[in-house]
């Protein structure tokens, strides 16, 4: 059976348009998250880290497109195309093209929107992005709230191994709306200030925007630096609740415990936790419930929201890629807004970057439909 | 219709929202957190209850089926039910119980409550149905033994339109083999 690998990346996010924008930041512990003032998003002010979009014209008027995208298809398109080079992979018949969102270009449906209403399907999501880099097969679009983005990698996984591809590129992206801005106020769940996962005084979430990229292949001969294997992978459901973390954390635990078993390691081979970590009561603590019975306790975890927000469907992929970067570079990123323990089991939380020699990471989220999906990736040595 | 048995039919001219009440009276379900549901978890909920309660799936084995499901409309139906509640701000109603039915994975999330499924979810959006996918996928979670069954198929809700196709994927061999060709002859 063929190993599978994650290899050449990109973020596409405030910091930046390349991986390693966002990486130099994390690693100084800066943020991007700033207060908004947005009247078409939210009347009242809120914390979101939104990518500049006259940056984002500019640079994406270096590709030379003729054809009307939407500003999330601006993005995806600018995120992917910087892979595709960078890996100088040809598109065949053996090339997959996964797109990872919640909500797509869901700003179609409003009133004032310049594009047409239609574009709200994600399929023409998957359309816009196929036809522009000349993909011979049909996308898979995976929508499946915000597990979506670990979860792309484990089905681009899953369908090499199924011998549909050799290599397949993820796409991942979701944009701060009024429509997602408000639905999780609605839940008061958005917090005023910046997030603060696993804190005491968390407040709850922000919303954030990214598009972020990556191949996943089976190709070995070709890997970026950072590449990593793909040793396990798991989803399940906590059969409990449709918008709120189950008390015994019974998803989560579920789909680590299927990662490992698939990747034939103990939980103490473990490294590092890159954790889902909204900053939400609830979330937080569930996770805390489901790592102690893991008996995790001790294994050095962090949460990236306070870098960028949730950036829903896009989360996974990014903290994924994130953690290829921090393992590469030997140094466990600081959970940026933690500041005193505040769930009621033991957990070890980055307080501040230390190197550390990683070889083994371990990636977690958790969504709303109780779904749970975890994935166990292995530096590649070179 | 179950393994090609009639088991309900409504009227063409009925609205969604009647034939859904109708068919979930007559298929004897009893479920009350069916009427907190959106119409796409509805129809999802409804035809795995049929297919489960067939294939006698009872929540205490606490079966490992995987979900499998796919759509072209994703949840849009009720994305523009919402859109409608937040569109003007001087009539401003988000309300969270609708918000949380803007994901398609939802429907799974309800069904997996339901019949205690502590199982491996997925769901994706194509233009148009798309066996391939399926098939590779749901093969795969059963070799590599994430699942040893999985339900399978195509849930979409859509203004007035409407579709539901679903199929159980099994471990043991059945009369019917798992192929691309058999999903196609009974979609």
């Amino acid at each position: 059976m063929h190993k599978i690998y994650l290899s050449y990346n990109n973020i596409v996010s405030s910091f930046g348009f390349n991986s390693n924008d966002a990486v130099t930041k994390i690693k100084d512990e800066i943020t991007s998250l700033k207060l908004v003032n947005n009247k078409a998003l939210m009347p009242e002010s809120f914390y979101s880290s939104l990518v500049d979009k006259e940056k984002l014209e500019k640079e994406f008027a270096s590709l030379n497109s003729k054809n009307k995208y939407t500003t999330l298809e601006k993005m995806m398109i600018l995120s992917l195309s910087k892979v595709i080079s960078a890996s100088k992979t040809k598109i065949t018949e053996r090339t997959g093209l996964i797109i990872s969102t919640t909500k797509g270009n869901i700003d179609a449906l409003e009133v004032n929107s310049t594009h047409n209403e239609d574009k709200a399907y994600l399929s023409e999501l998957g359309k816009a992005v196929k036809t522009h880099f000349g993909f011979l097969k049909e996308p898979l679009v995976l929508s499946n709230a915000c597990v979506s983005g670990v979860l792309a990698t484990s089905i681009a996984k899953r369908l090499i191994k199924q011998d549909l591809f050799d290599s397949v590129f993820i796409v991942s992206g979701d944009l701060v709306t009024k429509f997602t801005v408000s639905g999780f106020n609605s839940f008061q769940a958005l917090s005023n200030e910046p997030c603060k996962p696993y804190s005491k005084n968390r407040t709850g979430i922000n919303i954030g925007e990214v598009a972020a990229s990556i191949l996943v292949t089976k190709d070995i001969s070709n890997l970026a630096p950072e590449a990593v294997e793909i040793l396990g992978d798991g989803t399940a459901n906590d059969a409990n609740h449709i918008s709120g973390p189950s008390r015994t954390g019974e998803g989560l635990f579920r789909s680590v415990n299927s990662a490992l078993k698939e990747a034939k390691i103990l939980a103490s081979d473990i490294d590092y936790i890159s954790a889902h970590g909204t900053a939400t009561i609830f979330n937080d603590e569930m996770e805390a419930i489901a790592f102690d019975r893991l008996q995790m306790n001790k294994t050095p975890l962090n949460s990236l929201k306070g870098y960028f927000g949730h950036t829903l469907g896009a989360s996974g992929l990014l903290e994924t890629i994130i953690g290829m970067h921090s393992m590469h570079k030997n140094i466990l990123f600081a959970s940026l807004g933690f500041d005193e323990i505040g769930v009621s089991k033991t957990i070890n939380v980055i307080k501040n970057s230390a190197a550390k020699n990683l070889t083994i990471f371990l990636k977690t989220a958790s969504g709303f439909g109780g779904c749970n999906t975890a994935a166990i990736f292995k530096k590649v040595k070179h | 219709m179950l393994n090609g048995e009639l088991l309900y039919k409504g009227s063409e001219e009925e609205p969604f929202a009647d034939f859904i009440k109708m068919a979930y009276k007559n298929l004897e379900t009893d479920y009350s957190k069916f009427f907190k549901m959106d119409s796409l978890s509805k129809l999802a909920f409804l035809g795995a209850d049929v297919l489960l309660k067939h294939e006698n799936v009872v929540p205490e084995m606490e079966e490992n089926i995987a979900l499998v499901f796919s759509n072209n409309a994703s949840s849009l139906d009720t994305d523009r039910k919402y859109q409608k509640s937040i569109e003007d701000n001087d009539n401003f109603y988000p309300s969270p119980a609708v918000f949380v039915y803007t994901l398609p994975n939802i429907c799974m999330g309800e069904i997996s409550i339901k019949h205690k499924l502590y199982s491996e979810n997925s769901f994706f959006i194509f233009e148009n149905f798309n066996p391939d996918y399926l098939y590779a996928y749901s093969a795969g979670l059963i070799e590599e033994n994430k699942a040893e069954k999985v339900l399978c198929g195509w849930v979409n809700v859509d203004k007035e339109e409407y579709t539901a196709f679903l199929y159980l994927v099994t471990k043991e061999k059945t009369e019917i083999p798992h192929t691309i060709k058999e999903i196609n002859s009974r979609y």
